[in-house]
């Protein structure tokens, strides 16, 4: 008897899926690992996107930074790059995400707290300060505003005589994810589309390495999804640009190539290994049904991984240490192209130095001493595994099916449908773990009275006041005429189906801020009212 | 009615730019099964419209959420603005990322209740009930109303 | 009471902290606030009581927001009731309706109350009546009150407000015969809002069956309004006219 007991009944996963006590080749009974694995580099590329993997190249380590002003966050990039980080990743203040400048009275109190200021083409000057930008590849973590900071980026790099097809990184630039999960946009959904598409239009002829778009489930996880929610709806948001994309009148091939993904690497292990490769299997496959590419680089879907930041708790920091560590093992097993691990104290505050440098640490110790990296996809074949990438694959063509007949995801967002799917397993996991039938150490189990203090990254005043002076000054310094006469420019060429990135460009290179440049734009786009889910 | 079966009242909002509702909106859900009427005002608050809207709508407490670290300006001004509108009767908690040291300073300035992330609800849940305990008769909470003269 | 005049006199001259309280007294049955209420009776009032009821996500409380701005501009202090339902299980609610109506939040000349159905029926609260005598009494010229918006039995709202405005999303097919005998009864105007929705001219035709006054309006920008607001102002003349409603 003792022998068949079982401490749970069901055992289920971090998203509920049920977990059998042993998975046999007879939960395989129809795959056919020719057709669902394939060889790494091949459709459907279940197996990893490149035939070596990290045999060839190890993942890029990427740790997103930005603090204070632009200078303060010159001063972390240098130093993490001085540390054997291999790209940048700029994370931008609360304002500047909304397309506000840092003297506007809704940005009091939040300049330079969540990430770096930046409201003109001279705070973006100091940020990339003495850093070659033609041999660093940057990602830059910002959506409703992300054509005016590329266009920041471009103008940089032009008066540095870099030419434009040498640059290369990312642009996070998904602004379905933010209606959808992290609430930060700026216009309705149409025109925020178009500049997407325009973005994606300049990319493709202009920066031909860039990416102009990071489809992101990070967010849509950290919102409380599940991880086939994640899968589910980041993919069709994907989609979602692809068609809007080819309705432009674009080739599928002169941009699919460059599309690449976002996604949350969480605590539940096995499903998340699961999550990737069933990622990289529907993509490849949904792009081949739906648009036939001509060139297999757009069916590869490549993406980035960070660690889950809704997992980390304030209570006993340290520990996030540890989960941090199986997170990043678990991305790095599902076969990701770059990886953010997060610091043990990003629930309190911006990372400390220290523990960025731990969190760095994390992945280059993986990277080295486990050996994991020695061969391609270590987990295939494996029975769990196997199964639980099928059912990633089938719960995600299951949303899909709905999104499809709801007609698409514009109108699933206006009906509120993923924003009620992601709240109900939201509060389905937090009764769980209230009810304890999930332990979180150290929160509802394991726990402590003693509070763990641990150092943290205070932002000064002083950085604030900094950057409210230079922004002062620029006001003062520069051409208003001009100004204004680009503002009309923008605003022109925004009530016509124009590409706007060049008139971006001549803006921010007349020292137009990010913030007037938002406001012009709002005079012909509207603003966008959420329709809140409960 | 008596007052204890009176549903208290509770504005549950997000002040300042972030957009990360995910606990505030666990909250109201969880203060709605528990029995009180939410107030949700949803995101992007300034300190100016909640107070305002916790006026209109007569509510015995305000939640905030701030995930944005810009709690150490944005908690005091609703507090201030409470008491520039005769209304400080109004209790005030918020919860977020949050330092432990802030915390106690936002304590001192009044803010009565702070949770982090991790927090149960259970225990959110039992600190508003227990606000039935201090509410005023509602005749004696009208004010002076001599703002208006 | 001395206390009671001194409330009546703040809620004459428009003090919203007062116009709360007194409101938060009538839903809750005290006796203070009644009487209050009652002496307000006899204050006179030419406000007008406009009801907003329809199927939820219609876009009820966008069409009262985009009312609003159009009232605003011509100078009249608005009022807006918005009614929810309060859970019969745990007699909690989450009252959310305020979220559309963002635009107005800095005008003192806009007051926005959301109240809980509190187990009554009928699409309203016991105390919504009374909320309304309060606000005329505060000298609000338009008085917005949105229903629960559950479809059925919302036929209480004709016993309060004037004019009744129903709003409707495109695509109600065969929704239109069951809407019949309940909503439409009570209807003295159907908005069908989301007009740019490709199925919009077939439900604005096939209403116009049943109702005279059907109008389409695109409520997120804004389109129709000034021909909702024509068709209220003529139906409040109208009443003037019949004397048919409270003189």
């Amino acid at each position: 008897m003792r022998e068949t007991q079982e401490r749970k009944n069901p055992f289920v996963s971090l998203s509920g899926l049920p977990v059998a006590r042993l998975y046999t080749k007879d939960d395989l009974k129809d795959w056919d690992p020719e057709h669902q694995l394939g060889v790494p580099g091949e459709f459907p590329y279940t197996r990893g996107i490149y035939p070596t993997m990290y045999r060839g190249r190890l993942w890029t380590m990427r740790q997103f930074a930005g603090f204070g002003t632009a200078s303060d966050t010159n001063a972390r990039f240098k130093y993490l790059l001085s540390q054997g980080q291999t790209g940048l990743s700029v994370a931008f203040d609360m304002p500047t995400l909304m397309g506000l400048d840092s003297d506007d009275p809704r940005a009091r109190g939040e300049v330079g707290y969540c990430g770096v200021a930046v409201s003109s083409l001279e705070d973006m000057e100091r940020l990339f300060d003495d850093i070659p930008l033609d041999q660093v590849t940057t990602s830059m973590t910002i959506n409703g505003p992300a054509a005016i900071l590329f266009a920041m980026y471009l103008a940089v790099a032009e008066r540095r005589g870099i030419p434009s097809d040498q640059l290369d990184g990312t642009l996070q630039n998904d602004i379905l994810k933010e209606y959808i999960a992290q609430k930060e946009w700026l216009f309705p959904p149409e025109p925020h589309l178009r500049l997407i598409t325009d973005t994606i239009a300049y990319c493709s002829e202009h920066v031909p390495t860039w990416h102009p778009i990071s489809i992101s489930g990070y967010h849509i996880r950290e919102a409380g999804s599940t991880a086939v929610q994640e899968l589910a709806f980041t993919l069709y948001d994907g989609l979602t640009y692809v068609d809007a994309a080819v309705n432009v009148g674009l080739q599928v091939d002169a941009f699919a190539p460059q599309l690449s993904f976002f996604f949350n690497s969480h605590n539940d292990f096995f499903e998340e290994i699961a999550k990737f490769r069933a990622a990289r299997r529907l993509w490849a496959r949904e792009m081949e049904k739906r648009y036939h590419p001509q060139n297999p680089q757009s069916l590869r879907l490549r993406c980035h991984a960070q660690t889950a930041g809704c997992s980390l708790t304030a209570q006993q920091p340290m520990n996030n240490i540890v989960r941090t560590t199986l997170q990043a093992l678990a991305a790095i097993l599902g076969g990701t192209q770059s990886l953010h691990t997060n610091s043990m104290d990003e629930t309190l505050s911006l990372p400390t130095q220290n523990a960025v440098t731990l969190a760095l640490r994390t992945q280059q110790i993986i990277a080295h001493e486990s050996e994991v990296a020695n061969t391609v996809d270590p987990l295939a074949g494996s029975y769990f595994i196997e199964q639980l990438t099928n059912q990633m694959e089938e719960g995600a063509r299951e949303y899909f099916q709905k999104l499809d007949a709801m007609g698409g995801m514009l109108n699933a967002i206006e009906e509120g449908f993923p924003q009620r799917e992601i709240l109900e397993a939201s509060q389905r996991y937090q009764r769980e773990v209230d009810k304890r039938e999930r332990i979180i150490v150290g929160v509802n189990d394991y726990t402590e009275e003693k509070y763990h203090s641990i150092p943290l990254l205070r932002i000064s005043e002083e950085s604030e006041n900094t950057q409210l002076e230079r922004l002062t000054s620029l006001r003062t310094r520069r051409d208003c005429a001009k100004v204004t006469e680009v503002l009309q420019a923008v605003q022109q060429a925004a009530t016509t189906r124009r590409n706007l990135m060049p008139y971006l460009i001549d803006a921010v290179k007349a020292r137009a801020t990010l913030g007037e440049i938002c406001v012009a734009l709002k005079e012909v786009f509207g603003t966008y009212q959420e329709s809140a889910v409960l | 009615m008596t007052v204890a079966t009176i549903p208290l009242r509770i504005l549950i909002g997000k002040v300042g730019l972030d957009g990360h509702d995910r606990g505030v909106k666990l909250v109201a859900r969880a203060l709605r099964d528990a029995g009180m009427e939410v107030i949700y005002t949803g995101l992007h608050q300034t300190p100016e419209q909640v107070v305002n809207t916790a006026i209109q709508e007569d509510v015995n407490a305000i939640g905030i959420s701030v995930h944005s670290g810009a709690h150490n300006y944005l908690l005091p001004r609703v507090l201030e603005l409470l008491k520039e509108q005769e209304a400080d009767d109004i209790v005030v908690f918020a919860g977020g990322i949050i330092p432990n040291e802030d915390i106690c300073w936002l304590k001192s300035k009044g803010v009565r209740a702070l949770y982090l992330p991790g927090t149960p609800m259970e225990e959110i849940v039992q600190f508003v009930r227990g606000l039935h305990e201090t509410v005023l008769p509602l005749t004696e909470r009208i004010g002076t109303g001599k703002r208006d003269t | 009471m001395e206390n009671m005049e001194v409330l009546k006199n703040r809620i004459t001259y428009g003090d919203v902290r007062a116009v709360s309280k007194l409101i938060t007294m009538l839903e809750a049955q005290d006796p203070f606030g009644n009487a209050v209420v009652k002496s307000l009776d006899s204050l006179p009032s030419q406000a007008s009581i406009i009801g907003i009821t329809g199927y939820p996500g219609a876009g009820k409380s966008t069409l009262i927001d985009q009312l609003t701005t159009c009232y605003r501009a011509e100078g009249k202090k608005v009022g807006i009731l918005a009614v929810d339902t309060s859970s019969p299980r745990t007699g909690g609610a989450i009252l959310g309706d305020r979220i559309r109506m963002q635009s107005h939040w800095s005008d003192e000349h806009v007051y926005i109350r959301s109240m809980a159905t509190r187990g009554h029926h009928g699409g309203l609260a016991k105390a919504t009546g009374d909320a309304i005598q309060v606000l005329e009494a505060a000298g609000y010229d338009v008085i917005l009150v949105e229903t629960v918006g559950v479809g059925q039995e919302e036929g209480q709202i004709i016993d309060l407000a004037q004019t009744v405005v129903v709003v409707v999303a495109p695509g109600l097919g065969d929704d239109i015969q069951a809407m019949k005998a309940g909503l439409l009864e009570i209807a003295h105007l159907v908005v069908v809002n989301k007009a740019d929705r490709s199925d919009a001219d077939a439900t604005v035709h096939a209403l116009r069956n049943w109702v005279s006054h059907v109008i389409p309006t695109i409520a997120l920008n804004g389109e129709g309004i000034h021909a909702v607001i024509d068709a209220i102002d003529a139906h409040q003349r109208k009443i003037v006219e019949q004397h048919t409603y409270r003189s």
